[in-house]
């Protein structure tokens, strides 16, 4: 039986999905991030960016579908969010427009700016677009100034007609004055360019780059780690935003996250194989140096850790974005949702998505028949 | 109630002018160089003329440089909707975000997966798996207008939804009547046609001075045939679509037909102004005051175009604003202050019945919902203070108007005549048509240009018609923030469109490859 409550489920589930897949995807980002550093020459740099140039758009597109998927489905918190923390998103979308333009850009003659200036725009798009995100995915957890009072478009609010209202003047950039915000950041940051690295070692026929990715997949996947630890563990034992399933009252548990987590085994097993999966690709790859596929286990493990991370904000009567400012403004599944009839039509739509991830993988394969070296950077045609 | 400052909610306006008009600069050259390349590659695979490789080839990197940017210019579209527009979000997402969604989920994946099998695969795939991909891009940019277009369209001629008093937003009833609305596949045949015109007067352009310096003549003129006719195919569609268009307006929009005529006083009979100025001196709807210094005007033309009847009745701005004239369904239409008054008493239903239902007062509860019900579709005129509100900005939606169409009658024209001089042969000696072909380029863009000015600018106040003005739409975000990203956008557009121009200038410079040399990499 297909109810209205399903259907948030359900929903719930494509966005984190939808998070899982922009994360892994973020190894583009994770490579940009690293242009200077892993390479010493300018035949390399170009070798990279040619690899990462290849699968922009997918980010890109995915970053552009969670969006408007958000918006079908919770508009709440577009309205919310976007409209409340200007700043963090409209800093994480100039990131992103920049990024857009550049590889097609800087090697073209008449650029006006310089191939380093473009470069400059693919460094920044991947330190600010992958630890901004990180920051705001962080904000689900801890909590943000907001107040939601849809009685003000009739006039029955004090402070004008706006229904979602920021308190914060800093407009989403005080996340970044909380630790813990500040940990999911930086382990997205080090998450990317560990994937990054590893997409390198798989990807590219370049005996120096590989070697130095591997050096780098540790570099980063260490950090990565210690990050993203201190992140769970302080979330798991933190309070967390509960939701009376009879009254939908808002109030704080101490170790909500945890108790999600145990209340629903399958999303904690999934999460541990995801982790684990994460781990595997990451440090086979540092030790053992003929093996090259630690992207497919740490880009499967990342997709799976990050889509339970975003169930358990939603799910088993919680809060998904939680407001620390009014606890009752909260947005969950059930106050913030479109109408059973606009998510049932939605869902039909996302039946599509089996056929955009087939196509996507032809695509792929296609493209990615050989490995990528300096020659067929000659022969394919067209170059960054 | 208090109103969002003034100052900001232009600021938000001006700040989403700013985006889409960058925005629309590059995707009707991405549509429209899209479908051109398409033909082209086409014919290659069908001929195996290496020639026709060449020439594809060419326009696909200038297409390539181009998409970048317009993907760049478009991610902020998406989100600004949240990030300005924040009481719009929540007070029609419901309806809004699905096309917003599908476009994401349907076409956007589309057209950037298979633009890297284009620009990568000339050597990785099969030919016709190489043209399929072509062709799909083309496809997937025309499919991402289409979702794009039915949002806007919905903005323009809400259908197919409920207001809801207990989530306090409109809900999406009827999905087909939101897809199939006659204005969202007016809007969206019209868009799209002047994509193909945009970007067929482009090719033309360029190839016109080739031409003219008497470079790759035999690649200028397999460029301009294809331009020529996918041109005159695309804006003799852009007038019979423009029809539909100004039809619809005329049904749903009056005061934007009225601002787009520049018509004060509804009359029987009325004409088209053709060509006109407008008296600066006109300051109210309702002064004694000439509304034109000039107007040659085609006599009943109006009335027939905008009800089909010669004699139709079409009414201005002042029968707008005053109400009492009769419309097409028989009923009296209502004055600005009769919709006043019920938009006011819709806002005060669903305040008493949000009070009612928090207090447990259940009964009253229905009553209230009734009120409100028989009273929504005056809603947003609750918000407005005079019948002055009402009323768009005349002189530019006339002028952008008039200017677009002469436009367009002037390509008809010109593609035309240089189909005739292609049949002839006689193109590539007849310098004065190569000429108007190249300084023809910019023409195209300011029409399209204009047309979203007359769309746009044309509904105001309203960003959903008659339902919710621009003033209730906004984010409570302070004016100084939205200028700061405003300067922001307009220096990183402005400078990316000017490296844009140069790279493409040097492109166009260079030439296509030489077939010899076609497995070098191309910058």
């Amino acid at each position: 039986m297909i109810t209205y409550e399903f259907l948030q489920q359900y929903w719930w589930f494509i966005m984190s999905l939808l998070g899982g897949l922009l994360v892994f995807l973020l190894f583009v980002q994770g490579g940009q991030s690293m242009l200077g550093s892993l390479s010493r020459k300018e035949d390399e740099k170009k070798l990279l960016i040619n690899a990462l140039g290849r699968k922009w758009e997918y980010t890109f597109t995915t970053l552009v579908t969670f969006g408007g998927a958000f918006f079908a489905s919770f508009p709440l918190f577009y309205s919310t969010s976007f409209g409340g923390a200007y700043w963090a998103w409209m800093i994480l979308l100039f990131c992103f427009v920049l990024q857009a333009v550049s590889y097609e850009f800087q090697s073209k003659p008449g650029n006006i700016f310089g191939p380093r200036v473009y470069r400059t725009f693919l460094f920044l798009n991947g330190v600010l677009g992958t630890f901004l995100l990180g920051v705001l995915v962080a904000t689900f957890f801890t909590g943000s100034d907001f107040t939601v009072g849809k009685g003000n478009i009739a006039g029955l609010g004090i402070s004008g007609a706006v229904i979602s209202q920021w308190q914060n003047p800093l407009h989403g950039l005080e996340s970044l004055a909380n630790l813990r915000n500040l940990c999911l950041g930086f382990a997205v940051l080090f998450l990317a360019r560990t994937l990054a690295s590893l997409f390198f070692v798989n990807r590219l026929r370049h005996e120096v780059l590989e070697n130095r990715s591997r050096k780098f997949v540790l570099y980063n996947g260490v950090p990565f780690l210690l990050f993203f630890l201190v992140f769970l563990i302080w979330t798991l034992f933190d309070v967390g935003y509960a939701v009376d399933p009879v009254t939908r009252a808002v109030s704080l548990e101490k170790m909500k996250y945890l108790h999600n987590f145990m209340d629903m085994p399958w999303i904690m097993v999934l999460f541990i194989l995801g982790v684990v999966a994460v781990l595997y690709g990451t440090f086979k790859t540092v030790f053992s140096p003929q093996f090259k596929k630690g992207i497919w286990f740490a880009g499967a493990g990342t997709i799976v850790t990050v889509t339970m991370l975003l169930l358990i904000t939603g799910y088993n009567n919680t809060a998904y974005y939680p407001s620390s400012t009014d606890l009752q403004s909260s947005l969950t599944l059930g106050n913030s949702s479109s109408s059973e009839f606009t998510l049932t039509a939605m869902a039909v739509v996302s039946l599509f998505v089996p056929v955009v991830i087939g196509y996507i993988i032809y695509a792929w394969s296609a493209l990615e028949k050989k490995r990528l070296g300096m020659e067929e950077l000659n022969t394919d045609g067209n170059a960054y | 109630m208090d109103l969002l400052s003034i100052s900001a909610v232009n600021w938000a306006r001006a700040q989403f002018a700013l985006t889409a008009g960058y925005h629309w600069i590059f995707v009707p050259l991405t549509i429209g160089l899209g479908l051109i390349m398409a033909i082209m590659e086409s014919i290659y695979v069908k001929t195996g003329d290496e020639k026709w490789k060449q020439t594809t080839r060419f326009w696909q990197k200038i297409f390539g440089i181009n998409f970048a940017i317009g993907v760049a210019t478009g991610i902020i579209l998406e989100f600004q909707f949240g990030t300005n527009w924040s009481n719009y979000s929540w007070f029609v997402g419901d309806i809004f975000g699905a096309p917003l969604a599908i476009e994401g989920i349907v076409a956007f994946f589309l057209e950037a997966t298979f633009i890297s099998v284009m620009f990568f695969g000339w050597n990785r795939v099969s030919k016709k798996a190489h043209l399929a991909s072509t062709w799909l891009v083309f496809v997937g940019a025309t499919l991402s207008a289409f979702w794009i277009l039915v949002a806007n369209a919905w903005m323009q001629y809400p259908v197919g939804m409920e207001f809801n008093p207990n989530t306090v937003r409109n809900e999406m009833v009827d999905f087909w009547a939101v897809v199939l609305s006659p204005v969202a596949y007016n809007k969206f045949l019209h868009a799209v046609f002047s994509c193909w015109a945009v970007g067929a007067s482009f090719v033309a352009g360029v190839s016109g001075w080739y031409l003219l310096k008497k470079r790759h003549t035999e690649f200028a003129i397999q460029s301009l045939r294809i331009a020529a006719l996918v041109g005159l195919v695309g804006f003799v569609m852009l007038a019979v679509t423009g029809d539909g268009s100004a039809y619809q307006v005329a049904q749903k929009q009056p005061m934007k037909l009225a601002a787009m005529e520049g018509l004060y006083e509804g009359k029987e009979g009325a004409g088209l102004s053709a060509f006109g100025i407008l008296n600066p001196n006109k300051t109210a709807y309702n002064d004694e005051v000439k509304p034109y210094i000039l107007n040659v005007e085609i006599p009943k033309l109006l009335s027939f175009l905008a009800y089909r009847d010669p004699n139709a009745f079409v009414p201005g701005v002042k029968d707008i604003i005053d109400g009492g004239y009769a419309l097409p369904d028989g009923t009296t239409a209502l004055s600005f202050e009769e919709r006043k008054v019920r938009g006011e008493i819709a806002i005060q239903a669903l305040a008493d019945q949000m009070v009612a239902r928090k207090d447990g007062r259940v009964d009253e509860v229905a009553s209230h919902e009734a009120i409100l019900k028989d009273n929504y579709a005056h809603f947003g005129y609750g918000y407005l203070e005079t019948g002055e509100d009402l009323i768009p900005d005349i002189p530019l939606t006339y002028y952008s108007f008039h200017l677009m169409v002469m436009i367009g009658i002037f390509f008809i024209l010109l593609f035309t005549v240089v189909l005739y001089y292609l049949y002839r042969k006689k193109m590539s000696s007849t310098r004065w048509l190569q000429y108007v072909a190249l300084w023809s380029i910019p023409l195209s863009f300011i029409a399209t240009q204009l047309g979203w000015i007359v769309a746009e600018v044309g509904r105001q106040p309203w960003t959903i018609q008659d339902i919710l003005p621009v003033q209730i739409s906004a984010s409570a975000v302070s004016a100084g923030n939205i200028i700061t990203t405003f300067i922001l956008f307009a220096l990183i557009f402005t400078g990316l469109l000017a490296a844009e121009a140069t790279i493409m200038v040097k492109q166009i410079k260079k030439g296509p490859a030489p077939l010899s040399s076609e497995h070098q990499p191309e910058q």
